[in-house]
């Protein structure tokens, strides 16, 4: 049931004067399909270009629009109610529980740690349960394992229920099982409706899971599409050197990129 | 007992300490004298009672509850657990201004509650904060620096007012050698008028940002995901607990600790909800700066400890017992 594309990128440029490097991109729209995979290697502009489409970095030219409107000119609490992003790290300053940072993604709607509406409660009882933390809602950040904090991050950003999600490298550092397992929640929410846009780092889970890959080569996009269309060889020696091989997975036409030698 | 109810145990601590503390002091005073002085009897006890140990308590109360929210809210927009008005050279800044204005008698100027020690304390807390912001702004790393650079500043602080003393007569001096240290000696009615027209502003600011600052414990860029509008808060909490320091340091000094120690304490009582932490900070705080206070009084009697002197010998160590309990 979606029309338009919701998130949309015109023009963009944005640019680290010290380093020498820049990020262009001429136009681009997320929200279009479930899941969305950005990926490229180290350097190429992948979180900045999160970062602008969350409005958390000011584009030196160029706008973001979220449902036609410009994100500059919205209060960050209007873009929250739709639009969610979850950075690569959230590091607590205190202890909390795992239900209270769960709580915290429902501060645009209102209410925070002590929650006082049910739909709030609600929302934070469904994201405990679609990451697998219900049991420990009350255990403390400090006596997680890191793919369980992950996981606590990961449900404060569900529990916000945005139409659009943006995140950084949710499965960063994460055991294969567990970047499947984390996978596998955002694709159950986003066939519930939701939009997701993940920065990757694991070409593979990216292109098990990912409806549309968004390849970045040094601060711009090489290829767009899907899996089968932007994990070749040919763009992927290009954008990441000669070091890599691509194979198909037996099963099904999934690419699997692999290191070479 | 829920978080929630907590914050009533905190209440009636504050209660408690408003009730108890100004029988505590050199002179024992009777009920009697005191219940006289009340229907208009001139006693020497009620005027003691009334003039003197009230006005004190009070303005430890709100002094120390001042602190204790400040710290409490700059913990958070710090991000730093050592945070606090001293830590961070605000209340060193504002007592310099402080002094000055008491210094020269050619900047003294009083208005009802308001005078030049409060503007230019107010003046000294904004060009600290504005140095610490800048600094924190500037380094990705800073949590070290800020903090080496707020205690320099609040030691560079310190030292120009020694500097300054050097210039005056030590008749006027010593008057205000208790102040230097932190002390609440000097409270009447006015000096809590002084107190709470800083105090209860700045207060109010970083209250008003209370709710804002929880998802501020998950990290700027969290907080900005989930509709926090990060520079604002920053900006609005920053000046309120500016506000606030110089309150304190304009009628009491530079006083350590209790902004460190208050809420580390209350946070361990009500858990990291800041909506409770920085009014249980408040009531705690000022509990425990009333009580050092009380304890100054009685321990030396009928020579006093300035209150200052007493919160870094018996909050120092009382903070590090935290610390070391914190994992």
């Amino acid at each position: 049931m979606n029309f338009a594309p919701q998130l949309v990128l015109h023009d963009l440029r944005f640019a680290y004067e010290s380093a020498g490097w820049e990020l262009r991109v001429p136009d681009l729209s997320f929200g279009n399909e479930p899941l969305c995979g950005v990926v490229g290697p180290n350097g190429s502009g992948k979180s900045t270009l999160l970062k602008l489409a969350a409005g958390l970095l000011a584009p030196e030219a160029g706008a973001v629009e979220l449902g036609g409107q410009p994100l500059a000119r919205m209060r960050r609490l209007q873009i929250a109610r739709r639009l969610g992003y979850l950075p690569q790290e959230c590091p607590a300053l205190f202890d909390y529980a795992v239900e209270q940072v769960v709580a915290m993604g429902r501060h645009a709607h209102g209410g925070v740690l002590e929650l006082s509406a049910s739909a709030d409660r609600a929302a934070v009882d469904r994201a405990l349960a679609d990451v697998g933390l219900a049991a420990l809602r009350q255990r403390p950040l400090s006596q997680l394992s890191g793919g369980e904090r992950r996981r606590a991050w990961l449900a404060s950003a569900l529990a916000q229920e945005t139409e659009i999600l943006l995140l950084d490298e949710p499965t960063q550092a994460l055991d294969v099982h567990q970047g499947a397992a984390v996978m596998e929640i955002l694709a159950r929410r986003a066939a519930q409706g939701l939009h997701v846009v993940a920065v990757m780092h694991d070409l593979n889970l990216a292109g098990l899971f990912c409806d549309r890959l968004v390849l970045l080569q040094a601060g711009a996009i090489a290829a767009d599409g899907s899996p089968a269309d932007v994990l070749t060889a040919s763009r992927l020696v290009s954008a990441y050197g000669d070091k890599i091989e691509v194979l198909q997975r037996p099963e099904s036409n999934n690419p699997i990129v692999l290191a070479k030698k | 007992m829920t978080k929630n109810r907590k914050i009533y145990a905190l209440l009636a601590v504050f209660a408690v300490a408003l009730a108890v503390f100004p029988w505590i002091g050199a002179e024992k005073l009777s009920v009697r004298e005191i219940a006289a002085f009340a229907i208009g009897d001139w006693t020497a006890d009620g005027m003691i009672f009334f003039q003197i140990r009230l006005p004190r308590v009070l303005l430890g109360l709100l002094a120390g509850g001042a602190l204790a929210l400040a710290g409490a809210a700059l913990q958070v927009i710090f991000r730093n657990p050592l945070a606090e008005p001293w830590t961070l050279g605000i209340a060193g800044g504002a007592s310099l201004g402080a002094f000055l204005a008491r210094m020269c008698p050619f900047l003294w100027f009083a208005l009802g509650p308001l005078n030049t020690s409060q503007a230019l304390a107010l003046l000294g807390a904004a060009g600290a904060l504005g140095l610490v912001l800048s600094l924190a702004r500037r380094s990705a790393t800073g949590a070290q620096t800020l903090l080496l650079a707020g205690v320099t500043l609040g030691v560079v602080c310190g030292g120009a007012i020694m500097v300054i003393s050097g210039f005056i007569s030590p008749w006027k001096l010593a008057e205000f050698h208790r102040w230097l240290l932190g002390g609440l000696d000097a409270a009447d009615w006015a000096s809590v008028g002084a107190l709470a027209a800083l105090a209860v502003p700045g207060a109010t600011l970083m209250a008003l940002q209370a709710r804002n600052l929880n998802p501020l414990g998950l990290g700027e860029e969290m907080a900005a995901g989930q509709g926090v509008d990060v520079a604002r808060v920053r900006r609005w909490t920053a000046i309120g607990a500016g506000v606030a320091s110089a309150g304190v340091a304009a009628v009491a000094g530079p006083i350590g600790f209790v902004g460190l120690l208050a809420p580390h304490a209350v946070r361990k009582i009500v858990g990291p909800d800041a909506r409770l932490v920085l009014p249980g900070s408040f009531l705690f705080g000022g509990a425990l700066l009333a009580a050092c206070d009380a304890l100054g009084r009685w321990a030396a009697a009928p020579l006093e400890v300035p209150v200052g002197a007493l919160t870094a010998v018996l909050g120092g160590p009382l903070f590090l017992w935290l610390l070391a309990r914190r994992r």
